[in-house]
């Protein structure tokens, strides 16, 4: 990885990684092992992550990532590499792709629909789509939704799983088996670590899913799992607020929402024990097996 | 020797995208959307019936450049009727430049470029009304620092930049095309008498095609920013090509370069894109231009400085001495702008006093 560097195929690109930093050799080493290894001329994306070259080096050593050659971000503290390459291949996808609408949203599929989980940050979204994905649902991605402009399926992006804080101990002890990074303390959204996707999500990864629900859920506190009917007008709403590049796909994204949305049952969902979700996703995928 | 960027060949020729293996590819898309001109890319082979021969991948990338593409011009016809609609009132034609300008006149070098601030030139007499009405209209001045409004207002050929509020876009307006302080003095109302209207528009017009091309050059060779140099030069290609067209454009180019005192840069910018992207330019013009042929000892500086600042800003096309060659330019461009001794206060001043006020 530190020369030539190494090509990731995940979903429908291809990134080529340069990296002279430990952690994040480590980290690709151990949550990317069930990608095939492939040897690309052409490569989507091309991202580096270093030290930088200045004093900054040494003392209170950061990391900076560059998209070939230029560095969208600022640096960050060493410590937080591997988190920073996850950031920064989100933020590739999303600068970058048209041919699909993408939504600020986890996704995940069972039976051929996917159900997307539109959310602001805390909402628990990446919680439950951790505990879902080993519950009988497979990752499609746990932060960008590709939704298609020409044929309205998602397009399967499976990554590492990004958890926060109190969520990780959470769902280590809710998949024993699961694999993840080093937890990586005080970045600016708390205590971070991947979880590796499972080997289904990555063994699919062709595998297009048609859009068949739209929840956004809502961790609170002791509260029962309730699903609350969302009238579609707001539904659109709210996904168009989360989504990147709805604006700059002007009519294009409009319609590509508009469509996804009337062939999706749309709800709010209010959860405390992650048991109960479970039970109401598995109802939710019987439901539409019935159908 | 450098080797001649990719992205330079392609425009040059677009036909040699037929011998690129995949790993080429892989370096022009890169080339390209560095250099901003990866939607021109594209423009340029549908227009050479070329882009069904493009592989999948790149031709994944190039259509993503072109859906962003479409979509900024979309978004510049709509800035530019509110402009439009807060400068009705003032009952003075409104003259658009740079991109554009290239839209509204339809010209082929509108498809795919793309840019990032609207620029109208007004007369220097109006400027006071059109600043009022844009305010009033919601636009603000941005740089709030005295000394930057003093420097904008004084010696430079615009007003500071405005933005919007709303809508977070910007506006530069001009007066001139080149500073108040440089030695040389295109006259604005040469330009405005001279200008063309713009079809289904009736307040708004654009520089006659000399105009266009000169102020072109101009920007190019004397303004010292190279982030772009690579889109501006085939900016100037597209302009020549298709001006070049029409027999009564080329005989009074060079003639219309000497009225408006710019023949130093119009012979840059025919060495230039001759050189680079072999724009078809007639003998007699490069004769004339030679007009404007600087020294010797000059020259060979230029054709050194211009080759490294041209080239596409990215690893690919870069040299020990690329970074050097900039900002030596850089700083010939400040020199070109204002007196020395005015050059040497404003240096002093934004090294020294303008991060204490900020």
């Amino acid at each position: 990885m530190e020369g030539p560097g190494i090509c990731l195929r995940t979903g429908g690109f291809v990134t080529h990684v340069r990296s002279t930093i430990q952690s994040v050799m480590d980290g690709v080493g151990l949550l990317y092992a069930d990608y095939p290894l492939v040897e690309e001329d052409f490569a989507d994306f091309h991202v580096s992550l270093n030290r930088p070259a200045n004093l900054r080096r040494w003392y209170r050593p950061q990391v900076m990532f560059h998209f070939d050659g230029k560095s969208p971000f600022k640096p960050l503290p060493v410590e937080q590499a591997f988190p920073m390459f996850e950031w920064g291949l989100n933020w590739c996808v999303a600068s970058h792709v048209y041919r699909y609408l993408i939504i600020h949203a986890a996704v995940i599929e069972r039976g051929g629909f996917a159900a997307v989980l539109p959310a602001p940050p805390g909402s628990g979204k990446s919680t439950l789509c951790a505990a879902l994905v080993n519950r009988g649902w497979r990752l499609l991605s746990d932060e960008l939704t590709l939704v298609g402009i020409d044929d309205g399926m998602i397009l399967p992006l499976p990554r590492p799983v990004s958890l926060k804080n109190a969520s990780i101990g959470i769902i280590k002890s809710y998949v024993p088996g699961a694999v993840f990074s080093p937890t990586v303390m005080d970045t600016t959204k708390g205590s971070v670590a991947h979880m590796k996707p499972t080997e289904d999500s990555v063994r699919r990864v062709s595998e297009k899913a048609r859009p068949g629900w739209v929840i956004f859920p809502r961790y609170q506190a002791d509260a029962n799992a309730e699903l609350v009917v969302l009238p579609r007008s707001r539904a659109l709403m709210r996904v168009a607020e989360n989504a990147f590049n709805f604006s700059a796909l002007g009519t294009r994204g409009f319609e590509t929402l508009a469509r996804m949305i009337d062939t999706s049952l749309c709800f709010d969902f209010t959860y405390s024990r992650l048991e109960d979700a479970i039970a109401t996703f598995a109802s939710l995928a019987a439901e539409a097996r019935v159908a | 020797m450098m080797l001649e960027p990719l992205v330079l060949r392609v425009f040059r020729q677009p036909q040699s995208i037929k011998a690129l293996t995949l790993a080429d590819w892989d370096l022009l898309i890169r080339q390209a959307r560095r250099s901003n001109v990866l939607s021109s890319l594209y423009a340029v082979l549908e227009e050479n019936d070329l882009l069904d021969g493009v592989p999948p991948k790149p031709r994944e990338h190039l259509d993503w450049s072109w859906i962003g593409a479409e979509r900024h011009t979309q978004v510049v016809r709509w800035e530019v009727r509110h402009i439009t609609q807060a400068l009705a009132d003032l009952d003075i034609p409104v003259m658009l430049l740079k991109g554009a300008a290239y839209v509204f006149a339809q010209l082929p070098s509108a498809r795919g470029r793309i840019f990032n601030d609207i620029d109208i030139l007004v007369p220097e007499t109006s400027l006071g009304p059109v600043e009022a009405s844009l305010m009033l209209h919601g636009w603000v001045s941005m740089h709030t620092d005295a000394y930057d409004q003093r420097y904008y207002r004084t010696w430079m050929h615009e007003l500071p930049p405005m933005q919007h509020v709303r809508r977070q876009t910007v506006i530069d307006v001009h007066h001139a095309i080149v500073p108040k302080t440089a030695p040389v003095h295109p006259d604005s109302a040469l330009l405005l008498a001279a200008a063309r209207p713009v079809e289904g528009a009736s307040n708004l017009t654009v520089l006659a095609p000399h105009d266009m091309v000169l102020h072109s050059a101009v920007h190019l060779f004397n303004d010292g920013e190279f982030d772009n140099g690579l889109r501006d030069l085939v900016d100037l290609h597209r302009l020549l090509t298709h001006f070049g067209k029409s027999p009564d454009f080329w005989p009074g180019l060079t003639q219309r370069a000497d009225q408006l005192q710019l023949v130093r840069p119009l012979f840059y910018a025919l060495r230039y894109v001759g050189r680079l992207l072999d724009t078809p330019i007639p003998d007699a013009v490069m004769t004339a231009a030679e007009a404007g042929r600087p020294a010797r000892a000059t020259l060979v500086l230029m054709d050194a400085l211009f080759a490294r600042a041209l080239a596409p800003d990215h690893a690919s096309c870069s040299d020990a001495f690329t970074a050097i060659a900039k900002e030596l330019l850089y700083v010939r461009a400040n020199w070109l702008r204002m007196p020395p001794l005015l050059l040497a206060r404003h240096l002093f001043h934004k090294a020294f006093i303008s991060p204490w006020n900020k």
